[in-house]
């Protein structure tokens, strides 16, 4: 099983490196969240699963969802936002589609 | 007899309110609203256009060419310096799982040896971070709760600004919740609720504990607040429990371990049963612990959540 963790070790330099080389901050973001799942995965191959869930937990899920939320303040998420004023704009002030 | 107060005088009349020392002491003006001239304005711009157009023409300003080429490969050396550095620190670490190793010494072996006779906890860990280093973790629990704090006196707004200003309402442009996300929601945050609740209290017996159990829950409550909205949320989880929740948790976990502290800790009489080791109600004070701290933790996941996004809970 030492092939397994191998790869989950070259997985997480890929995640790592790819984090710092994306441009765009939302797909930096999810590729944190997959190193955090790697990461997850890697500490059950250690034998200790309360890490595991921690690691799901905080790493995978609160950290992403709070640096989803200051993005959003930030108005980073720059094509979506476009996108939905756009929207807003044809709908004439109608809030329901 | 007015002129000179005693300090006494004065600390009860500041404490009772009654002489406020900065009313009055202090001048204080009217804030004038900043109003820019649109000449200014315009040549400010002009300026800093011919600024800008002069600093990076990079064709002819050859410092910051140089700085830019010399920045790069300073760059890449410093990092690669750093991960060398690192890589042969690696190298010169103990092989892990060798029984040799320097931290295979006698705490851990009696850790281990004696761990279920003195906490009664089937989880090693559970028994050394709670029972054994309880200090430790309370400094932690402390460490959340502090941060919480930072973060309200940070981003939270007052209770008028929070329902007037638009500038908390960052579902302008979605006003409906998502309707798969709601109906997703409605199987998986019962379940969610339940293993965190699981695994707080099983800390004892299986992997996991208050941290862990703590993080799911707060996970849970993020994803409900995300499906069904802080109106329905604040049913059942608003400020005053939040309040009532971390503090009351903090001091009881305080009270408990100083309590246990005082009576000898590990080993000597200390009046709390350790039951039989498996058994849910075992493990003296770890159960109770293990729920504290989960409720702190799980508080705190949330407040994060909540404050980030629109700055009250």
């Amino acid at each position: 099983m030492d092939f397994l963790m191998y790869i989950l070790l070259g997985f997480l330099v890929v995640c790592a490196v790819a984090v710092s080389i994306s441009k765009n901050l939302l797909n930096s973001i999810l590729i944190f969240m997959s190193y955090s799942l790697i990461m997850s995965i890697i500490w059950i191959r250690l034998e200790s699963p309360d890490l595991a869930i921690t690691e799901a937990a905080v790493g995978a899920g609160v950290t992403t969802v709070l640096f989803f939320v200051t993005l959003k303040k930030l108005h980073t998420m720059k094509e979506q936002e476009e996108e939905k004023e756009a929207g807003a704009d044809q709908a004439g002030g109608e809030k329901h589609e | 007899m007015s002129e000179k107060k005693t300090h006494k005088q004065k600390f009860s009349e500041w404490f009772y309110g009654e002489n406020d020392p900065f009313v009055a002491a202090m001048p204080v003006q009217e804030q004038k609203e900043h109003q820019v001239d649109e000449k200014t304005l315009q040549e400010y711009e002009k300026e800093r256009a011919e600024r800008h157009e002069k600093v990076f023409d990079i064709a002819h300003n050859g410092k910051i060419r140089a700085f830019r080429r010399s920045y790069r490969v300073l760059g890449v050396m410093m990092c690669l310096l750093m991960i060398s550095i690192l890589l042969l620190a690696v190298s010169y670490l103990p092989r892990t799982g060798n029984p040799a190793n320097p931290d295979n010494n006698e705490v851990s072996r009696v850790y281990i040896e004696n761990g279920l006779q003195d906490t009664g906890a089937v989880n090693v860990v559970a028994g050394m971070i709670l029972s054994y280093r309880a200090f430790d973790t309370f400094g932690e629990t402390n460490v959340l709760f502090i941060a919480t704090c930072c973060v309200m006196i940070l981003l939270m707004l007052d209770e008028k600004a929070l329902h007037t200003s638009g500038l908390s309402n960052d579902r302008f442009y979605e006003p409906k919740n998502d309707w798969i996300l709601q109906k997703i929601a409605k199987i998986l945050v019962p379940i969610i609720f339940v293993f965190g609740i699981y695994v707080m209290l099983n800390g004892h017996i299986s992997p996991g504990g208050g941290f862990s159990g703590g993080a799911i829950l707060g996970a849970g409550m993020i994803l409900y607040v995300n499906a069904f909205g802080f109106k329905k949320t604040q049913k059942f989880f608003n400020e005053t429990v939040y309040k009532v929740i971390k503090v009351g948790a903090l001091c009881i976990y305080g009270v408990l371990i100083t309590y246990f502290f005082f009576m000898g800790a590990n080993g000597l009489n200390n009046h709390i049963p350790l039951g039989i080791p498996g058994h849910i109600l075992s493990a003296g004070l770890i159960l109770p612990i293990d729920v504290l701290v989960g409720l702190e933790v799980a508080c705190t996941m949330y407040a994060f959540y909540a404050l980030f996004r629109r700055g009250g809970l």
